[in-house]
């Protein structure tokens, strides 16, 4: 016990750089100096390199292959097709939606760019250049892209493997093209309050086929040690111990000899969630071969084959009083899933989190019923920096609040004002079925109106208008559903969505701590380690976080859908709080005084009332292995694997002014406003720059990027060139601001902000344009928003001669 | 395919090779000279992750063969930091966050390494441009714009560091 001055608490407590801190991130050092360890920077002695034939067609069979020109490239090792994954019953692997997937294509291909052969070499150039002999006839066949067109009487049957099937995974089929339907809501209530509505409003919203493209594409490195019989799969994995589990359902290895380790990873972005052709076909040719196999893709099968998202075809309703006072939303989804059923979303939910479409507002009824089917398209339907189709949700209700303000004459941000759900609301329990956990949402709406003056920026536009000039104000007032989630709602192949930390405090008082979760660069090593420091007084610099191997982290499902904050950062707490526990126990017996005598000063206990009697944090962890009471265990660690109560509801208020020039559609972003409410913020930092990410994101997906295919199922621009990705030239300067309201279920009070500004943000872009034609009566565009586009409206309104 | 000698400096080191005339010079950098600090992108020139310093020119390696590199003086992010220090801009990026998954990193740190020496008092937009040939997916730009700045200033007040 020491018996000194102590430096006064708030001087302890910024020397821990915990929570609050704008702290450095730790990841830096090896990321500025060229040392990351990204996939690709992985040697292992005697690595080949595998790589893929793909189908020129987007609907053909495969009537023969052959491989005898390819497998005479001098370094060629090996081609493998589905006729060699056959035996091994890998030919196809099954979805996390309940479907199947080819993994080379078996008999059929449906999709353009699908992987028919495995072609495995020495280095990339040999095959690079033998891919290009192997020969494949096909047959092509008639293609289904339009998804309105997938359910027709006459569409070709796609998937002949379902034939006789009533199910593809998720419920009921009711055309050889249909995947499920799904519905939620009270649909009585519903249709009656349209029914004696004074006003309603309907609008067909599509929300157009797009994809995550991080910076780095995926791959993997699989390599089998024969002898011990144990696959070690390093790869570009957000929920290593899920790859795991699947891996050892699919390959039938026994879990405890898969190692899957995901080192540093370029960005993910929700493309880096699922298991793809490339991981199965590298780990099979491994076994085959012994040696390493190295994957990695290229830009162009990265954009055109790996898992899509949204390409959600919406029509949206309302019913409104005539003061504007909404009173139901019903709303009808075409979802459009690609060749498989392979989106990634908690197994029971076929649209994911979508029915959190009611947003901000109190709506008394609402009903949703989403249909999914399958086109000649790449699968996916991943959650491309979103919480499971939230950012679908939230482009729905926040075009169809301005499309009803359209319709009343009202401006959209009263019409929002009237709508909001109020603070005494809180918990407020939504039309379908969620319990929202915190906020304060006038305060923000205001907030931010007042931030940009609102009033000044619509006289400006009024007077613009009169000119003949085109500006547009768009608000979103979004909120979201994050931290998948309680277990109670969400699981993966059965298992809970939990997620975990294991702490262990040295003798000398720092601190390794271990998680499910995995960074793709949101700089978990920094913040795990400032919710650890608050906790436990430790300084985060003297705590190391690791994640991404299955040997080492405690189980868990990874990081997307913003859940490593909500719920392995709650974990991170919880198990620092068992750990106190136990140190207040040691901590008595070292003062030999009752625990009941003891409080909790930053760094260390003190006895009630006495400030010097003190024993710190760091002495408290040399005991825990050298001088524990009698009957405890020595050592000083925990493991918490936490299951949420609730999800957490992250909220914001963006404002975007566009001008739009009449004569070439061109749109320029003139400001752009974010206040988001993540409750606690762990790094203001980190958040800041999670909003600029995210809302670039969200510029580049309202104004420009798009998947698209012809009617023959060629995917057309799937490189760089064609598919927007804005340079720092076109990128807006961003504006952010802030409320805080604590979650009041997570242990610090945190909600999770990386997904917020892609969320909010696209609905802000796209209604900043669209209003900038409102006075001509235009309701809706659909995204992006080109110049191409919107000047084909300035033509079609006779406004750019 | 016959192989070809080259030799060229790479971070102020002399280095002699064979290499396939097809070889580009990012694998020759990544898989010969075993340098993986500069990343591959998209192999189409797109994306500036790949930029390399060479002859006094930033140049996108997955669009240069290595043998276009014989005789030259190339840079790469791994001889950016000299004398046991960072270079500013290395610090200018830790100090500003202008990094998060750090895929793009190395050839930002590249291309503004040479960019603040054709133009070391840039505005903001001066920067912007100067990094249009190079893309990130995460910052959204702004920090990345700070870092740059930082880096100027810093350069600026105690001038350049010694290669
Ligand atoms: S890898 Fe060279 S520009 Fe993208
Ligand atoms: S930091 Fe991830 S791409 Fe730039």
């Amino acid at each position: 016990m020491t018996d000194v001055i102590v430096a006064p608490s708030k001087e302890r407590e910024a020397g821990l750089a915990g929570i609050g801190s704008h702290r450095k991130r730790k990841e830096d050092p090896r990321l500025i100096q060229g040392k990351g360890q990204f996939l690709d920077d992985l040697k292992l002695p005697g690595t080949v390199f595998g790589d893929f034939v793909r189908s020129p067609h987007a609907h053909a069979k495969i009537k023969a292959i052959r491989a005898d020109k390819a497998k005479a490239v001098p370094g060629i090792i090996a081609v493998l097709t589905a006729e060699d994954l056959k035996p091994l019953n890998l030919h196809w692997m099954p979805t996390l939606a309940g479907d199947r997937q080819a993994v080379l294509a078996h008999e059929k291909v449906h999709f353009q760019n699908q992987e028919v052969a495995f072609v495995v070499g020495e280095d990339r150039y040999a095959v690079a250049d033998a891919i290009q002999l192997v020969e494949v006839d096909y047959e092509a066949l008639p293609v289904v892209i339009d998804p309105k067109k997938a359910m027709a009487p006459n569409a070709p049957t796609l998937r002949d493997d379902l034939t006789g099937k009533d199910n593809a995974g998720q419920g009921p089929r009711r055309h050889p093209n249909h995947i499920f339907n799904w519905s939620v809501g009270d649909k009585a209530a519903t249709d009656k309050a349209f029914a004696g509505a004074a006003v309603t409003v309907k609008e067909d919203i599509a929300y157009q086929r797009v994809f995550p493209c991080p910076l780095e594409t995926c791959g993997c490195v699989a390599s089998m040690d024969p002898v011990r019989g144990e696959l070690t799969l390093y790869g570009t994995f957000q929920a290593p111990h899920v790859v795991r589990t699947v891996v050892s359902l699919i390959a039938g290895l026994p879990e405890h000899k898969i190692h899957v380790i995901a080192q540093d990873i370029g960005g993910g972005f929700g493309g880096k969630v699922g298991a793809y052709p490339g991981y199965i076909c590298s780990a099979v040719a491994s076994i085959v071969i012994g040696r390493p196999v190295k994957w990695v893709e290229s830009r162009m099968d990265n954009l055109s084959t790996t898992a899509f998202a949204r390409d959600y075809h919406m029509t949206g309703e309302l019913a409104a009083d005539k003061d504007g006072k909404i009173r139901a939303l019903r709303v009808y989804v075409l979802a459009d899933h690609g060749a498989f059923n392979a989106h990634a979303q908690p197994t029971k939910w076929p649209a994911g989190l979508f029915s959190i479409v009611t947003g901000s507002y109190d709506i008394g009824a609402a009903h949703v019923a989403v249909d999914g089917v399958f086109t000649n398209k790449a699968p996916g339907g991943v959650a491309y920096r979103c919480s499971f189709r939230v950012t679908e949700a939230s482009y729905l209700i926040e075009r169809m609040v301005d499309v009803l303000a359209l319709k009343l004459g009202m401006d959209p941000a009263d019409l929002r004002r009237k709508n909001l759900i109020q603070p005494e609301q809180f918990p407020y329990k939504s039309a379908l079925g969620w319990e929202y956990d915190s906020g304060v949402y006038p305060a923000a709406l205001e907030k931010a109106l007042k931030a940009v003056d609102y009033k000044g920026l619509r006289q400006e536009q009024a007077e613009k208008r009169k000119r003949g000039e085109l500006m547009g104000i768009g608000l979103a007032f979004f909120t979201e559903i994050v931290g998948a989630g309680p277990t109670r709602n969400c699981d993966i192949l059965g298992i809970g969505m939990f997620d975990s930390c294991e702490i262990r405090v040295h003798p000398t008082g720092s601190i390794i701590a271990r998680l499910g979760t995995k960074s793709t660069g949101q700089g978990h090593e920094t913040t795990y380690a400032q919710i650890i420091a608050s906790e436990l007084g430790i300084p985060s610099d003297d705590i190391m976080i690791e994640e991404g191997n299955t040997d080492t982290a405690p189980y868990g499902l990874g990081t997307y859908g913003s859940r490593s904050t909500p719920v392995a950062g709650a974990a991170c707490a919880q198990a620092a709080r068992t750990i106190r526990e136990k140190a207040k126990k040691i901590a008595a017996h070292m003062m030999e005084v009752s625990e009941t005598d003891l409080e909790w000063d930053v760094d260390r206990f003190q006895i009630k009332g006495v400030p010097q009697k003190t024993v710190t944090m760091k002495q408290i962890a040399m005991a825990a292995y050298s001088n524990v009471p009698a009957g405890m265990q020595h050592g000083l660690e925990a493991t918490n694997y936490y299951d949420p109560p609730n999800f957490t509801y992250p909220f914001g208020a963006y404002i975007c002014v566009v001008d739009v020039d009449r004569f070439t559609g061109e749109t320029k972003v003139r400001r752009f406003y974010a206040l988001d409410d993540c409750g606690t913020r762990i790094n203001p930092m980190i958040i800041e720059g999670q909003v600029h990410g995210g809302l670039t994101e969200a510029f580049a997906i309202a104004m420009g990027q798009e998947i698209v295919y012809d009617e023959t199922g060629n995917v057309l621009g799937a490189s760089l060139m064609d598919y927007f990705v804005p340079t720092s030239v076109e990128t807006p300067v961003w504006e952010t601001d802030f409320t805080v309201t604590p979650s009041p279920h997570h242990p610090i009070g945190a909600k999770g902000v990386g997904e917020s500004p892609n969320v909010g943000g696209v609905s802000a872009f796209s209604n900043a344009v669209i209003d900038a034609f409102a006075h001509h009566g235009v309701t809706h565009m659909p995204m992006p928003h080109t110049p191409w586009r919107v000047s084909e409206v300035c033509h079609r309104l006779g406004i750019d001669k | 395919m016959a192989k070809q000698k080259i030799a060229l400096s790479v971070n102020g080191k002399k280095i002699e090779a064979s290499v396939e005339p097809r070889t580009l010079l990012v694998h020759f950098l990544r898989e010969e000279l075993n340098l993986t600090g500069t990343h591959i992108g998209c192999e189409t020139s797109h994306c500036g992750a790949c930029t390399v310093d060479l002859n006094g020119m930033s140049v996108k390696s997955c669009t240069v063969l290595a043998v276009q590199a014989d005789g030259g003086d190339l840079k790469t992010v791994e001889g950016l930091a000299a004398g046991g220090k960072l270079h500013p801009l290395q610090e200018g990026f830790m100090q500003e966050h202008g990094l998060q998954c750090g895929f793009c990193t190395p050839g930002m740190l590249m291309r503004g390494y040479r960019m603040l020496q054709e133009n070391p008092n840039p505005s903001d937009e001066d920067i912007r441009w100067g990094l249009s040939g190079n893309l990130c997916r995460c910052t959204g730009y702004q920090n990345i714009v700070k870092s740059v700045q930082y880096a100027a200033d810093k350069i600026r007040k105690e001038g350049a560091p010694k290669p």
